[in-house]
């Protein structure tokens, strides 16, 4: 088990290094030049010149990588030794944003937390609604609750997300005012606040996440609920939420763990959308921000931890899978 | 648990009722192709200590006959008629918190196949646990003692070792044992056994059997043992049912049936197996055909297409006439239209058996 | 090979001419790899087969018994090349086929076929019976007379379907229908020799008595070798002439059906026989029987000298260091045991020890 788990761990850490190299050259390909974008309309051959040299792109690729891995543990300076006022960007330090004119690391730690709670929030509320859903229509198979909840979740997940967004965004806040518009502040300072702000775009994105947890669910409820085992367990005299819960449900899960961590790393493609709408300053609007004004260092910064994001989220259901299921953690 | 639950439940007091008796049950399932009468008026009684064999072609409605025993059938799938008693409670008509009360406790169930039986999940001994807590507030140490001690009983060496392993990691034959211990944890009076060797290699199923046996003695239960296998039938039985189609076409002492089977179905069964004891160069005669559609049963005698002595009943009964559970002998009843006479003389010819001396 | 030549000599019954031999198997051997699910090393080896040595004689049926795990399935396919063998050799219809290549294989096919034990995973869920029995003659490219049509009707009929339902899907068909469907299959190409995996195992009694008694006409009809693996012993002395039991990959004792069950010499074989419950319930308690204790050792680390020692109650010191082979001990009986079980009825050509 311990050997499975250092495995897993090593696994990731060769993959977020393959990840960062790709990410970084993969932005270093781009026809865009980033020393180019740095001043606009006011950019003179010179003045580019200098900025290339401020940004370190006149160094070979593999210098740049290297400085820019170092920066991640250790942090740098920009402007070093150019005469200019010198830039510290302190460890993990994931570039400097020229155009914001404050460290990329900066900019994310400030909007991680927004999105964050956008996607436990609607996390949370999507698995519950999700499950319990399915839960339900599988125990009332081919009646008229099963068919009703399939069919609402059929429509829901058929809606697309800016969909639905706007629809609440106009239906609950423009017309009957039943909210005040949305306006961020951290939980810790304002929770009311926070809270009125937050409840639609959870709504929003968990209607759709839980329509498929519906279906999901309910497909693997209806699978393990005619297995052998279960019929033991009614046997044994076990109460019918027992059976339903500790041992179909129980069997039922692995498969829905597994879309539960994809989708919560998944989570930022639709964070960017309801950031939008709601204007939450999450990590989905520093990016979309970022990618209108091309700034590049920025756009590498979050595409780098969202994919990390990703990556822990991977591993954090391969350890679950053990959890659940005793016969990967004995193979 | 409730009171009511056990004790005779003979108000009148005229009637003694066997510990379990079926009368006139009936199961049948909706489905898109139609009403499927899995099971169709069966009735048998059977005392403490005592085991009954049910046996009879795939589909012919043992398991579903089992099933209803034990009240595990969803009341909205199956449509059930008449009665099955237990102990004194019909568990047709008995409500569902009665029904959880006797299920692994007055009566237990094991199955074919003990692998997908046991939830792979959890290990054994909490398995064993859950049942022994579902009935009644038993503490967990004391519940778990308990479930080593009859791990023990049925055999799996190391139990108190064992108790933490998951089902995978046992063999076929211990896996059995797990559930035969998982079943008898509450000292049931009732034990249903679905098939319970037919996965497992002879070998095990001589140790399943005969720990069985032993169970049954110890505890004094009553057995209803499902099988396909008329050998592990000569060997365990009191009692025997022959089903077919969904209904009983023979019942009797496990003597009289293999002494003097008493119609045609049960002739072909006794014939279809290859004899251990018999010449080798003997060729088998099957039935010939198919088991019959539970949707669109024959008219007149349910076996008919598929029996070769129609022509010795007159009148073409055997087409038109449904045939009752008619007696034998004392306690030996068959479903067949056939003379007394010819059902002795029928038999010699059809499975060689003579009457053992 | 120090064996000896069991397999040629020996008296069969009298129903069963010793043709020639069609399958002949020399040491056989199948290992699977053990692989650590840590870089995939190979770190172990199962043993499914050791050391097997068989002929098969046209017209005959040897039985393969054990129990599960033993390596019959895997004894079955390796002989068809259906898996490679990791050593020995085969001969198939006097061709040594050991080494040759898939494509090499695809004539022989032709002699030596397979029926397996589910009807229902062997058969293509989305095929017409039609396509699926005449499959082996686009494989081997043959055209058969009278036309495919014509052809796979005259099996169908002959294996006891219905000609008429030559385009339906397997769906439509029974646990004994589909298992026949599988025996035309089998014969379409006119083989010599079919290796018959559990093929009435899945099949409720009286139809497994007519799937065994169209296999037995089949026999008659067309000189068929069967090599019958099964774990019901009551249906293979019915139809064997001659059985080897397996144990771990090995055979412990090869003869002819009825000195086997009459006089087992191996006790292993004593041990298996003696659990199988007796037919009639007045024989009950007549029977000594001899309950083995223990689990099947595993087959990738099998004990050494003899493999059956840890559950034989004769084993001795020598057991467990010298690998009893499989000598002849009687004329068609061979066994491999230091200390085999007397015969119980005494043959009447053995000389009286003085
Ligand atoms: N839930 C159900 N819905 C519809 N038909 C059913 C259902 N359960 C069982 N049946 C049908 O009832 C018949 C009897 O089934 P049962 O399982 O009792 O047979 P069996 O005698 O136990 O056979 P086997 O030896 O194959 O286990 C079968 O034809 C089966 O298809
Ligand atoms: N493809 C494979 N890879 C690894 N091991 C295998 C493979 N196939 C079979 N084995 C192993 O080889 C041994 C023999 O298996 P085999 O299927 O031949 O037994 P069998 O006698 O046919 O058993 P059964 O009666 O259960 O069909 C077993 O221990 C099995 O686990
Ligand atoms: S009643 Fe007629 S058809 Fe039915 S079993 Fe008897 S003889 Fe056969
Ligand atoms: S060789 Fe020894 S251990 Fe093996 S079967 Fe014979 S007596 Fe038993
Ligand atoms: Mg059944
Ligand atoms: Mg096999």
């Amino acid at each position: 088990m311990l050997g499975f788990v250092v495995k897993r761990l090593g696994a990731m850490v060769v993959m977020l290094v393959g990840l960062s190299i790709t990410v970084f050259l993969l932005f270093s390909v781009l026809p865009a030049d980033p020393a180019r974008l740095t001043c606009g309309k006011s950019c003179t051959p010179d003045v580019v010149q200098a900025n290339r040299v401020r940004l370190g792109l006149d160094k070979p690729l593999t210098e740049q990588y290297t400085t820019y891995v170092k920066g991640i543990f250790a942090g740098r300076t920009y402007n070093e030794g150019q005469g200019v006022a010198e830039i510290d960007c302190p460890a993990p330090c994931l570039g400097y944003s020229f155009s914001q004119q404050k460290p990329v690391t900066e900019l994310i730690t400030e909007a991680v937390p927004v999105t964050m709670w956008l996607a436990l929030g609607s996390f949370v509320l999507w698995m519950a609604i999700g499950v319990t859903g399915g839960v339900i229509a599988s125990l009332n198979r081919g009646r008229w609750l099963d068919v009703a909840l399939q069919s609402t979740a059929l429509v829901l997940y058929s809606l697309p997300t800016f969909f639905v967004g706007l629809i609440m965004l106009i239906v609950v806040i423009v017309q009957f005012g039943l909210l005040p518009y949305p306006d961020y502040y951290p939980p810790t300072q304002d929770f009311p606040k926070f809270f009125d702000t937050m409840l639609l775009p959870w709504l929003t994105i968990a209607t759709a996440s839980a329509a498929f947890y519906v279906r999901l669910t309910r497909t693997q409820m209806v699978e393990t609920l005619g297995e052998d085992y279960i019929r033991t367990a009614r046997a044994k005299g076990l109460t019918e939420r027992a059976v339903t819960v500790k041992h179909a449900l129980r069997a039922g899960l692995t498969p829905i763990v597994t879309a539960a961590g994809l989708d919560l790393g998944l989570l930022l493609g639709g964070a960017i959308i309801v950031e939008q709408i709601f204007n939450l300053p999450g990590v989905g609007r520093l990016a979309v921000g970022s990618v209108i004004d091309s700034d590049l260092p920025v756009i590498t910064g979050v595409t780098l931890v969202a994919a990390t994001f990703i990556i822990i989220a991977n591993f954090v259901v391969d350890l679950l899978y053990m959890v659940i299921d005793p016969r990967v953690r004995l193979s | 648990m409730t009171a009511q639950s056990t004790g005779p439940a003979t108000a009148a007091g005229t009637t003694k009722r066997a510990f379990l008796e079926l009368d006139d049950l009936k199961v049948s399932f909706q489905t898109e192709d139609g009403v499927v009468r899995a099971v169709d008026g069966v009735s048998f009684a059977l005392e403490r200590g005592r085991t009954m064999a049910i046996v009879g072609e795939s589909g012919s409605g043992k398991s579903v006959t089992s099933q209803a025993i034990m009240g595990l059938h969803s009341r909205r799938a199956a449509k059930i008629t008449g009665h099955a008693w237990v102990d004194g409670v019909d568990i047709v008509t008995a409500p569902d918190a009665e029904l959880r009360a006797l299920r692994g406790q007055r009566m237990a169930m094991i199955f074919q196949d003990p692998l997908s039986s046991l939830h792979p999940f959890y290990t054994v001994g909490k398995q064993l646990v859950e049942a022994v807590q579902a009935h009644g507030e038993v503490p967990k140490a004391e519940a778990r003692r308990r479930a080593v001690s009859m791990l023990d009983r049925v055999g799996i060496p190391n139990a108190a070792r064992r108790v933490d392993d998951y089902p995978h990691s046992f063999s076929g034959g211990m896996r059995q044992r797990a559930m035969i211990a998982m079943a008898l944890i509450n000292n049931p009076a009732l034990l249903i056994a679905d098939e319970p060797t037919t996965a497992l290699d002879v070998t095990v199923q001589a140790q399943i059997l005969e720990l069985i046996r032993e169970l049954q003695a110890e505890y004094n239960m009553a057995i209803v043992l499902i099988t396909h296998d008329l050998g592990v039938v000569a060997e365990s039985a009191d009692d025997v049912t022959v089903m077919y189609g969904g209904r009983v076409v023979e019942r009797g002492g496990v003597d009289e049936i293999f002494s003097r089977p008493s119609m045609p179905y049960t002739w072909g069964l006794m014939s279809s197996v290859p004899d251990m004891e018999a010449d080798r160069g003997k060729r088998l005669e099957p039935i010939p055909g198919q088991p019959p559609s539970l949707i669109n049963l024959p008219k007149g005698c349910v076996f008919r297409p598929r029996c070769a002595y129609a022509q010795h009943v007159p009148d073409g009964r055997c087409d038109t006439e449904r045939p009752d559970l008619t007696p034998v002998d004392d306690g030996h009843d068959a479903r067949c239209f056939l003379t007394l006479d010819q059902k002795r003389t029928l038999a010699v010819k059809a499975t060689g058996t003579e009457e053992v001396a | 090979m120090t064996t000896p030549n069991l397999t040629d000599a020996g008296p069969r019954s009298a129903s069963t001419p010793v043709g020639d031999v069609v399958l002949r198997v020399r040491g056989l051997q199948k290992y699977f790899p053990i692989q650590s699910s840590f870089l995939r090393r190979t770190i172990g080896q199962v043993k499914a087969v050791e050391n097997i040595d068989l002929d098969v004689h046209a017209g005959e049926t040897v039985g393969l018994v054990g129990e599960s795990g033993c390596g019959k399935s895997t004894t079955g396919r390796t002989m068809l090349r259906l898996l490679d063998p990791t050593g020995g050799t085969i001969e198939i219809d006097g061709r040594d086929v050991t080494k040759l290549s898939m494509r090499q294989m695809v004539p022989v096919r032709r002699s030596a076929q397979m029926i397996f034990q589910d009807p229902y995973s062997s058969l293509n869920p989305r095929h017409t019976i039609g396509k699926i029995i005449s499959s082996p003659w686009e494989v081997q490219g043959v055209n058969p007379e009278g036309g495919v049509k014509k052809s796979v009707q005259e099996l169908m009929a002959r294996v006891g379907l219905n000609p008429e339902h030559y385009n339906r899907f397997p769906a439509e068909f029974s646990g004994g229908q589909r298992q026949r469907i599988g025996i035309a299959r089998a014969l379409a190409l006119r083989p010599k020799l079919i290796v018959c995996d559990e093929p009435v195992s899945a099949l409720d009694v009286s139809i497994q008595a007519q799937v065994l008694n169209l296999l037995e006409d089949l026999q008659n009809e067309f000189n068929l070798a069967y090599v019958f693996i099964a774990h019901d012993l009551s249906v293979v002395r019915h139809i064997a002439d001659r059985i080897a039991v397996m144990y771990l990959g090995r055979v412990m004792e090869i003869t002819d059906s009825d000195s086997l069950y009459r006089s087992p010499r191996h006790p292993y074989t004593k041990a298996l026989l003696s659990a199988i419950p007796l037919p009639h319930p007045s024989m009950r308690g007549q029977r000594e029987r001899i309950v083995l204790t223990g689990d099947l050792p595993s087959p990738s680390n099998p004990p050494s000298g003899c493999v059956f020692r840890t559950r034989c109650w004769k084993a001795q010191e020598r057991c467990a260091t010298e690998i009893p082979p499989l000598s002849e001990i009687s004329p068609g009986t061979s066994v491999a045991c230091h200390f085999p079980e007397p015969a119980k009825e005494p043959v009447s050509f053995t000389p009286p020890q003085a």
